[in-house]
């Protein structure tokens, strides 16, 4: 679930709060957006890669929250993690042209 | 004459937001997408409301999926025939034809538009695999391209009927607590599957909403039976994305080794977590394979990177995550190859309508289902946008009636200790626990049942449903109602064939080649249809 919208790097453009399927953080005028209904969070971590600055971090535990700091979370390099396997940069898409799903496909099992 | 996106912009503070258009698409995912960009191709007005935003909404966008993508000629021929021998004789080899044809025109249109796919090691495109993030990111420019008016966070409560034509549909913008509706000259449900409230991937999105507004107009559900798809994935997260697990190996919770040896591991599985717990480990990806599997499937790798443990040398703990009607088959019956509903103006695509012409009684999981989101949506889109324009006349003069009763208007008193979330709770008790749904028998369908029905009186009587409360209200409705389908058609079912596995009855019944279709709400009806019937249907 959601835990961490990063104040310290948040510029409030409240993308976050467009994109999220879920609808569970509110705006705040001219602030970090907040985490209003962490329960309604599918854990699907697209919030992350539409953050422009990298700023949020959903934990993956999806049956309830997980008491995480943002001190550990900037510690361990996690910030943008997702954005940045993927090839997403800024919160814009990337990268699709270098997934090698298709050896998957074929691969023997 | 304002153009639709003018008109919701001088409607910013007004109170409700009433627009009219040829075409209303419902839902925020790949077949809602591309139903909007079809029918806009014909020149109509589009508006596409959806509860969350279209471009992260819906199962494909946090997912990596295959498409099901076949050229034509022997190949396709061949596939066809091999796939309908796993589908429990149920498919329809014409519509699988036609569904592979339209996903294959449409990939390639992709290709044209400028998706970035990625070349094979021949150096030649590779068009079987979409992204879902990228995927969904791109269809929502395009249909913004089109000229289709989006709405974002409009959760539609109820269609609207003009004497028994779907006319549009009504509900609330969830950000700006006020009510809208859009009149319109035919609706596209393209809602999604249910997800039953299972803490998966685009679950928040999937609630069976279309389901319950197409049976309140009077449409009937088919293949509901077809509801027990489940997916491994590491506990306690929702990722339901299966690819590594085709290179892992399960253990109980002692270190023994479960043989999946030449079975299909899910049952295995399922089998071992009635006893205990159940761990895996990717000790069968090769040293080659693994970057493969980090750089092509990153979503998959976060549960276990955040948590320290690296899954091809360590075991982790899993679970199955019940997929419902998501990557199972059943949904809104179609009774025309324009995925018309039978009730006039309102069409059907993606994981809201039935898939058993596509898959039969084995779940579309992955590459089928995503091909028949473009087809199914491309059908619909172009036969919604004929409908209206045969229709005609103008849409603001039509005198339009909401459909919407359970969790919008309650038939007695409203009793304010009544919550959505006592509704959700009872749906994930009786249809997750794999006891109950993966492995089935009369005596626990019944019983289930028999609460679900109990559940359902209730709300239907008293759960109030207000304003922005609305939303999960009709969510709590529309989950019960599709779960006593799905039971219902369970129990009519009696043999196992594909997903539909009952310990009760464990083989497959040759007099059973045939579908089972629900209707009605408090009363809920399953009756058996002919499948020869059904396909010279046109």
């Amino acid at each position: 679930m959601i835990e961490i919208v990063s104040e310290r790097r948040c510029i409030a453009c409240d993308i976050c709060v467009k994109v999220c399927p879920a609808n569970v953080f509110d705006p705040v005028p001219r602030a970090a957006p907040v985490i209003a209904r962490q329960d309604d969070c599918q854990t699907c971590f697209l919030c992350e890669i539409y953050c422009p600055t990298d700023a949020l971090y959903v934990a993956p535990g999806a049956e309830g929250p997980t008491p995480v700091s943002e001190a550990e979370i900037e510690a361990a390099g996690l910030f943008g993690s997702y954005a940045r396997a993927l090839g997403w940069r800024r919160g814009k898409p990337g990268g699709t042209d270098k997934d090698p799903t298709f050896r998957l496909r074929v691969a023997r099992r | 004459m304002p153009t639709t996106r003018q008109l919701i912009h001088r409607q910013r503070g007004a109170r409700s937001l009433d627009l009219a258009a040829d075409v209303l698409v419902i839902g925020g995912g790949p077949a809602a997408s591309w139903a909007a960009v079809t029918a806009a191709e014909t020149g109509a007005r589009i508006v596409l409301v959806d509860k969350g935003y279209l471009g992260t909404s819906g199962a494909t966008a946090p997912a990596n999926t295959g498409t099901w993508f076949v050229p034509p000629g022997v190949a396709r021929s061949a596939a066809i025939e091999r796939r309908q021998k796993l589908t429990g004789g149920l498919a329809d080899p014409r519509w699988v034809d036609r569904t592979l044809e339209t996903a294959w025109e449409r990939l390639h249109a992709m290709a044209g538009w400028g998706y970035k796919f990625p070349n094979d090691d021949e150096g030649r495109p590779y068009l079987a695999n979409l992204r879902g993030p990228d995927y969904m990111a791109f269809m929502r420019c395009r249909v913004l391209r089109a000229g289709v008016a989006i709405l974002d966070h409009h959760p539609a409560l109820e269609l609207l009927s003009d004497d028994g034509v779907i006319a549009g549909a009504a509900g609330i913008d969830r950000q700006r607590d006020r009510s809208w509706r859009v009149r319109a000259g035919a609706v596209v449900l393209a809602t999604g599957g249910c997800a039953f409230g299972e803490r998966m991937l685009g679950a928040t999105g999937l609630t069976g909403d279309g389901y319950l507004m197409a049976a309140e107009a009077g449409a009937v559900l088919s293949g509901m039976e077809f509801s027990a798809q489940y997916a491994l994935a590491p506990r306690p997260s929702a990722l339901n994305k299966g690819l590594p697990f085709a290179w892992a190996s399960f253990f109980r919770e002692d270190g023994t080794r479960l043989d999946t040896a030449g079975k299909d591991r899910h049952v295995v599985v399922a089998g071992a977590m009635l006893e205990g717990p159940v761990w895996a480990q990717y000790d069968k990806a090769w040293p080659e394979l693994q970057p493969w599997l980090r750089q092509g499937q990153p979503n998959c790798f976060l549960p276990l990177d955040r948590t320290g443990i690296d899954p091809f040398t360590e075991r982790f703990p899993v679970t199955l995550r019940c997929e419902g009607t998501v990557r199972g088959v059943g949904g809104i019956k179609l009774s025309g190859d324009d995925c018309s509903t039978g009730i006039p103006g309102l069409y059907a695509a993606g994981d809201a309508a039935s898939r058993e012409r596509l898959t039969g009684a084995v779940t579309g999981g992955g590459g089928p289902n995503s091909s028949w989101a473009i087809a199914s949506g491309n059908w619909a889109g172009r036969a919604a946008a004929k409908f209206a324009a045969e229709a005609g006349g103008s849409l603001g003069d039509r005198q339009v009636r909401g459909l919407g009763q359970a969790g919008l208007r309650p038939s007695a008193a409203t009793n304010q200790d009544l919550t959505p979330g006592d509704v959700l709770q009872t749906v994930r008790d009786e249809f997750l626990p794999l006891p109950r749904n993966f492995f089935r028998r009369a005596a626990t369908l019944e019983q289930s049942l028999g609460r679900l029905d109990a559940a359902w009186a209730e709300l239907s009587r008293h759960l109030p449903g207000e304003g922005v409360g609305a939303v999960k209200s009709r969510e709590a409705a529309a989950l019960t109602a599709t779960s006593r389908w799905a039971y219902a058609s369970a129990l009519a079912r009696r043999e196992s064939r594909g997903m539909h596995r009952r310990v009760d009855l464990p083989a497959a019944d040759p007099d059973f080649v045939c579908a089972f279709e629900a209707s009605g709400l408090d009363h809920i009806t399953i009756t058996r249809a002919d499948l020869a019937s059904r396909a010279v249907a046109r």
